[in-house]
């Protein structure tokens, strides 16, 4: 795209070196490291976390084996929490595009906004909000509307709604974006075309936002079947997921090449799903 | 500033041509383009004018030949160091920067002293003085275009490019800006090359024209040359609208010839045909066109035997479609000043019209070539 | 009753936006309205207000020195992802040349992979060359993710920006490297500004890839993890609330600024 049709033909490559170069020593070895880690087996009489390259691809098995439920798990709990997300965040990036006004502005600096807390504090702050010392769980129980042994915390529920909350700004923001592009004539001409409201959201609205849809789906759903931030504060040992598992692995155990196949494992699974969902969704524009 | 060429004089192309791959955008092209001239390219989009344009501004390199502004090869010299401005389509003013700044940039750029009192001039100018602090978001299109071109002309440039820029205004101050250009040449005595594919802003405006088609030039001449003599049917239908009729030259008449078209003898100018043989295109203008009725007495060329097909009433003057008997309809326009009672559609009429407005082509043009202009073609020309 | 519910229908959707909104902002409120409470070391149960924990912010123990490296590794990350990626914005959005699309691959796949991967390989790796996790392995983790991130932001700023204007600036006299300075930079810069925004608030952020790669040292995120089990001591809501204010007022201020711009 030069657009002059004049320039240095190594420009671009000295622009890219120190970069791509960067990306090359600390994106591209370190997973290259962890596919070395992950067949590497215990040194036979060696300290813990002392390992040799065996090229034990069984690991694989056994790390998957073992933790199938964790990775149904992961899987499961990150498109519940996308879903709901979507849910939420369409209409609200709707409204914020089409009905604010010139508050417009305003809007989309308050859904940035919880970014400027700490997640970390955020979730707490559910935490403690839906925990036993404070104001929700009392209120509910005083009205029965949950048993007195019922909780919010601690719960499956909790994860997913903790990730839901914590990935909606991801959602709702290229969702904005897209929408916002949407000519409101369109809409109109739909109408004047004989579409009902639903018709028209079903045939010109959803479709022309579908990048913001793709690529809000993928920001939510890619750190939430990685994450485990919520799982640890706002779940239990009967909602741990596969990021649960490679962090103890990783710190706890010292198991390494476990660590790495189930990492390995989890990026794959990543990065088939969402191949096949790009191209099912039939956009290419993110990459 | 050192760097910048000092040369002037007239702008020379000598054999230019640039291809992108296998698609050749110019050909071949030769053109003189004299100092202090207004000298418009004219053609339809993808025609290579833009192309051209580009290459004398310094935005493209040509893959062949060499361009030349007065004794000073400039071909491959980088577009600041060309004494050469440029008056982009959408004009392409600098978003962040006012109108002043707007304007003081090049000046600013060669490091000229008395900024402040050249970009007043140029604001006077262009009567937009009043808006010297504003950003160029906050202007009407017609104001953006005068300060696009008071950006390129306070900079006294050898040759000022004008790409295309009337073309974002609407009908009413497109006329009015045709005026004005004019007359802002005329003031500063810059030459001024100008890109278009709308023929009338062309003839209003330029001193010479070159017609372009498929990356050559088609004609080139003053307004009045190339409308009453065209020497290619592109030519002939691209400005304005032609009649075009299939003849053979069957003899001689002292500084005329003899043609006969579909059994009917005409009488063409030698000095106005463009054929190479006996087979000839005879080409009239719509409104040099008399209509008859069949018992009233004409002189000069005659057709006989036409019947009104439609009549479209313009005002000024009424359009006819003449159903001739070879199966031609051939387009009248005429004035309405002769209280002749306007003919109806089924009169079986005569045309006629005076034999020095006949022009000849060569008879195996595709009488048809430049009439067909897609209509996508004239909102963006963006090679 | 009708115009009741015709008024419902049709303000139906900004009714929606606010209850969303409430949710977003709910935990936020309830972190700042903490910061005031006279909770002590816990902070759990709301026990009074005071200003004692905004008088003293470095009260609890460890709270500053966490929040001192957040900041430090969150400005060396953005310093250098902004650089970086900047640069690979300009070659891809700019320039055409072999191997564009493996570059977009490149870009596209440190966002495509969890941040626990990330995290676990960049550990993997600096424990095989013997370098212990600490400062700068973070800071490095950081600059590797927020990269992608910068390229994405500026290389949509770029594509918005019409290349007639940098020819417009070529034809005025202005050599390469004046057009980039006076026009091409001054367009892009607002895009160079949200990235290193955003930059800097993925990086002062980060907990995962941070726990993996940052060994003993703490930072703001790990402190409040690692006390979330015996409470959160109330300075750590100062400082997230300040946090919250002091961004919020650098993007008000921003919105208005441009704004003036504009219309002067």
């Amino acid at each position: 795209m030069s657009k002059s049709g004049i320039s240095n033909p190594r420009t671009p490559y000295l622009l890219l070196l120190p970069g791509i170069a960067f990306l090359f020593t600390f994106f591209i070895w370190p997973i290259a490291n962890l596919a070395q880690t992950s067949t590497q087996t215990p040194i036979a009489g060696g300290d813990t976390g002392e390992y040799e390259q065996t090229l034990r691809w069984a690991n694989y098995l056994d790390a998957f084996l073992e933790n199938k439920e964790q990775f149904g798990r992961s899987f499961l709990y990150a498109a519940i929490a996308t879903v709901a997300a979507l849910a939420i965040a369409y209409p609200l990036a709707y409204a914020i595009a089409f009905k604010a006004g010139k508050y417009k502005n305003v809007l989309l600096v308050l859904v940035v906004a919880p970014f400027f807390t700490s997640f970390l504090l955020r979730t707490i702050a559910w935490k403690q909000i839906l925990g036993e010392q404070g104001v929700v769980v009392p209120f509910l129980r005083d009205l029965h509307i949950i048993a007195p042994s019922t909780t919010l915390t601690s719960s499956a529920f909790a994860v997913v709604a903790g990730m839901t909350y914590n990935f909606l700004p991801f959602m709702t923001l290229p969702l904005y974006a897209s929408i916002d592009r949407i000519d409101p004539r369109t809409l109109e001409a739909s109408g004047d075309l004989y579409a009902n409201g639903i018709t028209t959201f079903r045939k010109v609205t959803l479709p022309l936002s579908m990048p913001g849809v793709v690529a809000g789906t993928l920001l939510t759903f890619i750190p939430a079947a990685g994450d485990y931030v919520n799982a640890a504060i706002l779940g239990s040992p009967q909602t741990k997921m596969i990021g649960n598992v490679i962090e103890s692995r990783f710190f706890k155990i010292v198991d390494y090449p476990t660590a790495a196949a189930l990492s390995f494992t989890l990026m794959a699974a990543i990065l088939v799903l969402v191949s096949v969902y790009i191209r099912k969704a039939g956009t290419e524009e993110l990459v | 500033m050192s760097g910048i060429s000092s040369a002037r004089g007239d702008l020379r192309i000598d054999h230019v041509s640039k291809s992108y791959g296998d698609f050749t955008a110019v050909n071949d092209l030769s053109l003189t383009i004299p100092e202090g001239s207004f000298f418009a390219l004219l053609g339809p989009s993808g025609c290579g004018k833009t192309t051209t344009l580009r290459m004398v501004a310094g935005l493209e390199e040509p893959t062949k030949g060499t361009i030349s502004l007065g004794n000073t090869d400039i071909t491959f010299t980088k577009p600041y160091q060309r004494p050469i401005n440029t008056v982009f389509q959408n004009y392409a003013l600098f978003p962040h920067l006012t109108i002043f700044e707007n304007i003081a940039f090049g000046l600013r750029r060669r490091g000229i002293k008395d900024v402040k009192e050249q970009v007043e001039k140029a604001l006077d100018l262009v009567e937009l003085s009043h808006l010297s602090s504003r950003k160029p978001t906050q202007l009407s299109g017609g104001q953006q275009q005068r300060i696009a071109l008071a950006r390129a002309i306070v900079n006294r440039p050898a040759l000022l490019l004008l790409d295309e820029p009337l073309g974002a205004l609407d009908l009413k101050l497109r006329r009015q800006m045709q005026i004005e250009l004019k007359w802002i040449q005329k003031e500063v005595g810059l030459t001024f090359v100008h890109v278009t594919h709308d023929q009338e802003e062309a003839m209003t405006m330029a001193d010479t024209i070159a017609v372009m088609n498929e990356g050559e030039i088609e004609q080139l001449g003053s307004p009045a040359d190339l409308y009453d003599n065209p020497k290619t049917a592109f030519v002939a239908n691209f400005l304005g609208q032609s009649n075009l009729i299939k003849g053979t030259i069957t003899g001689n008449d002292g500084d005329n010839h003899v043609v006969e078209l579909f059994g009917q003898k005409i009488s063409l100018a030698k000095n106005r045909s463009h054929a190479v043989d006996n087979s000839i295109l005879a080409g009239i203008r719509p409104e040099k066109f008399r209509i008859s009725r069949l018992a009233t007495p004409t002189s000069g060329n005659i057709l006989s035997g036409g019947k009104i097909e439609d009549v479209s009433y313009i005002g000024v003057s009424t359009q006819y479609q003449v159903l001739m008997p070879w199966g031609q309809e051939l387009m009248v326009f005429e004035q309405n000043d002769d209280g002749v009672a306007p003919f109806n559609v089924g009169e079986d009429v005569n045309i006629s019209w005076e034999a020095g407005f006949t022009f000849a082509l060569r008879g195996d043009e595709d009488a048809e070539a430049g009439t067909e202009v897609n209509p996508e073609e004239i909102i963006e020309d963006d090679e | 009753m009708r115009t009741v519910s015709r008024w419902f229908q049709r303000n139906l959707i900004r009714i929606y936006a606010v209850i969303a909104f409430t949710y977003l902002l709910i935990p936020v409120g309830y972190t700042v309205a903490f910061s005031f409470n006279d909770g002590g070391r816990s902070n759990l149960i709301w026990k009074g207000f005071t200003f004692d924990n905004w008088m003293n912010p470095c009260g609890a123990p460890e709270v500053c020195t966490a929040l001192s490296n957040s900041i430090k590794i969150g400005f060396l990350a953005t310093l250098f992802s902004t650089i970086l990626g900047t640069m690979i914005a300009f070659a891809i959005g700019r320039h055409k040349f072999r191997g564009r699309s493996t570059t977009n691959l490149l870009i596209f796949l440190p966002m495509a992979t969890p941040e626990i991967v990330l995290g676990a390989s960049m550990l993997s790796l600096f424990l095989t060359l013997k370098i212990n996790p600490g400062f700068w392995p973070t800071v490095i983790a950081h600059v590797m993710f927020c990269i992608s991130f910068v390229v994405v932001t500026v290389k949509a700023r770029i594509a918005s920006l019409d290349p007639r204007l940098e020819q417009a600036a070529m034809d005025l006299y202005a050599n390469e490297v004046e057009t980039f300075r006076r026009v091409t930079l001054p367009l892009v810069a607002p895009g160079i500004a949200g990235a290193a925004l955003l930059a800097f608030s993925l990086s002062f952020d980060d907990f995962i890839i941070t726990n993996f790669n940052s060994g003993t040292m703490t930072t703001f995120p790990k402190f409040v993890y690692v006390s979330a089990a015996r409470g959160i001591p109330p300075q750590a809501n100062v400082i997230g609330s300040a946090m919250f204010i002091i961004a919020l007022a650098v993007v008000i201020l921003g919105q208005i600024v441009g704004r003036k711009r504009a219309v002067k």
